[in-house]
């Protein structure tokens, strides 16, 4: 894992000592809210709908044991005794009271954490796979190269007052586990034809109340010049992007409005000009880097694990549990673990201070003390040796996180929603737990397959909804809470945007109009080989329509 | 319609509301009924100096309907604030009711 050097322990610490005071003077009244209200933004202190809340960002969703207890240590200290993990693979806690927040930031800092640019208009935390340096499908760990450009944003003089928040993502493998073409930019690491390693770059991805999927406005961008065509396309957007109107703030609109071509062209132009040796990524210093996040010493396994196969022969919990949640791993042996923070009727992402210590306990003696937070909102141990599983289920099981659902219907994203959110129109949490009752963990959710839905709670699209299989949007309509479904979105490497089935449906309604989406995707399905997004793609919007509002019931709107 | 002023604690940002004696109260039952326009434009005067005081934040009023004297709001927002997150009764004002 990357640890701080002197600049990131001086830098951190130096924000600690501003934001400290900036709180003290907010406190005393020498600042007003007005004035206040940058600085605490800035460093990830919102005010909610029932207290503050702080965001901690969790750079490309990496955590080691001792952070991971700090968080826990936070949780129980500074809040009421949980967190909840967020999409952009961050940590929200829902009630800090302001006067604690510099208390907790120098606890965090202790563990090399921050919640710098978590908020504001600036680069956000920068995302990536989160089994990145695990899976067996990667090419290369993007990790090191989302690092580097954490450092070269984190306070970037120019790029702290953008037209509107912008946020990277990147991924390793060919499938997009980080839904890199939904963000402002997406980096996709490629081989060329001279096996070279380099990254295809989209532009332009967001959700949000304009919904745009990126343009990739490069095939090959080599290694050296990742900072130098990054900062090009930060800077055409800052110069171009409107700060007029901030719903049309965000680089994916300067992309529709100016046209591709021209943003490529812009792009190119502004990295030509600006090319220089000051900006190029010296090899030695990226291979620095890299050895940060050095693959652990794995010893050498068998491909197949005896200890799971006597277990599964015995126990079909655990059977569900191992075909479910462990994906293969790049070494013979071992898989990488979702631990899923989806229990049935939950609260998806929620975890307790309990919880997170149980999880940095499995990853210490487990997982060569490394944990992921997914931007699905789960936990992921990266390196598990499959003989070690059944010791590990027993673990987890105890405390409610072995539920067998990682990609089913019942592991939903859901944004916090109206229960939290001062932007929310409707709630979200609610209709995802009612949604994982009805179709739970068992037979009947891994008859149904891979199925993503995902649920925002307003038009802000926190919760991802356009690129669900099915996605859910609460709004509010004549002052009541209605649910607008969205179906065929995706977010990976064929990343698409639902399209709406028609009128919403009322908060009472929107479960069953759900279960007639999901059945009648049973009924017309080709084999039970053929998942949800593939029958979708194959049949589109009619059956489902048909199914949803040419009924005696259920379209109420 | 009548309508109650709540506001966010500077401190540690908890949702309160006004009092008929212009302090701040955390429980709705507890808070002030203002019955026209008029009387809460004449409250929002006086809460200014709170917010001055930098004691409270985001004032805001808001609808409120009263049966068998008991107060609960108008809209599902402004009933989540006034009693916690529908999906923790655990936490938020619940817990206290």
């Amino acid at each position: 894992m990357y640890r701080y050097d002197e600049f990131d322990a001086a830098f951190v610490a130096d924000r600690l000592n501003q934001f400290s005071d900036q709180v003290a003077r907010r406190l005393s009244g020498e600042l007003t809210e007005e004035q206040f209200r940058i600085h605490r933004l800035m460093n990830g202190v919102y005010l909610q709908l029932h207290a503050y809340m702080l965001r901690i960002a969790i750079p490309y969703g990496t955590l080691s044991s001792r952070q991971l207890r700090k968080l826990a240590y936070i949780a129980r200290r500074f809040d009421k005794g949980f967190g909840h993990f967020t999409t952009r693979q961050n940590i929200q806690f829902n009630w800090p009271a302001l006067k604690d927040v510099p208390e907790i930031l120098s606890e965090l800092a202790s563990v090399e954490m921050h919640a710098i640019q978590t908020s504001g208009n600036c680069i956000r935390n920068v995302t990536a796979d989160h089994f990145a340096g695990a899976s067996a499908d990667e090419i290369e760990d993007p990790r090191p190269y989302a690092e580097i450009l954490r450092q070269w944003s984190s306070i970037h003089p120019e790029f702290t007052y953008l037209p509107r928040k912008f946020k990277l993502a990147l991924s390793g493998s060919p499938h997009d586990r980080a839904a890199i073409q939904v963000h402002d930019i997406g980096y996709q690491l490629v081989k060329n034809d001279k096996g070279e390693t380099g990254f295809a770059v989209y532009v332009g991805g967001g959700l949000g109340r304009t919904p745009m999927v990126g343009h990739k406005i490069r095939d090959f961008l080599r290694v050296e010049d990742l900072l130098a065509y990054t900062q090009a396309i930060v800077r055409v957007y800052n110069l171009e992007g409107r700060r007029d109107n901030k719903y049309k703030a965000r680089i994916k609109i300067l992309v529709h409005e100016k046209g591709v071509e021209a943003m490529r062209e812009a792009v190119e132009a502004e990295f030509a000009a600006e090319k220089s040796e000051l900006l190029a990524l010296p090899a030695g210093e990226v291979e620095r880097i890299q050895a940060y996040f050095a693959p652990p010493a794995l010893q050498e396994r068998a491909e197949a694990s005896l200890a799971v196969e006597a277990r599964r022969a015995r126990d079909p919990a655990f059977a569900a549990f191992v075909d479910t949640n462990v994906a293969k791993h790049k070494r013979a042996g071992y898989g990488v673990l979702t631990m899923s923070l989806k229990p049935i009727g939950g609260i998806p992402g929620d975890a307790t201070a309990e919880q997170m210590e149980l999880v940095a306990d499995i990853a210490e003696t487990f997982s060569h003390d490394e944990i992921r937070v997914s931007h699905e909102q789960n936990l992921v141990l990266p390196h598990v040796a499959l003989d070690d599983l059944p010791a590990i289920y027993d673990a987890l099981k105890a405390d409610g996180l072995a539920t067998a659902n990682a990609g089913l219907v019942s592991d939903i994203i859901s944004c916090p929603g109206m229960d939290y959110c001062s932007l929310a129109t409707a709630r979200s949490i609610p209709v995802a737990q009612r949604i994982s009752e009805r179709f739970g963990e068992g037979a009947r959710a891994k008859d149904i397959g891979a199925l993503k839905i995902k649920i925002s709670g307003c038009i802000n699209a926190c919760g991802h909804h356009h690129v669900g299989h099915i996605g859910v949007l609460g709004l509010e309509r004549k002052g009541v809470e209605t649910y607008q479904l969205t179906l065929g979105g995706s977010g990976d490497e064929a990343c698409t945007l639902g399209d709406i089935t028609g009128p919403g449906f009322s908060y009472d309604d929107v479960v069953d109009a759900i279960e007639t989406v999901v059945d009648t995707y049973m009924g017309l399905r080709a084999d039970a080989q053929e998942d949800f997004l593939t029958a979708y793609r194959r049949v589109g919007m009619a059956p489902f329509k048909k199914a949803l509002y040419e009924r005696d019931s259920g379209a109420d709107i | 319609m009548s309508q109650v002023i709540s506001a966010n604690r500077l401190s540690d940002g908890i949702v309160v509301f006004r009092a008929p004696d212009g302090g701040w109260v955390e429980q709705l039952r507890d808070a002030e009924i203002l019955a026209d326009a008029a009387a809460v434009k004449a409250a929002l005067v006086l809460v200014e100096q709170d917010v001055k005081a930098n004691r409270v934040i985001e004032v805001e009023a808001f609808a409120v309907a009263i049966k068998d004297d008991h107060v609960e709001p108008v809209h599902l927002r402004d009933k989540i604030r006034a009693k916690g997150p529908t999906i923790h009764p655990g936490h938020g004002k619940q817990a206290a009711l």
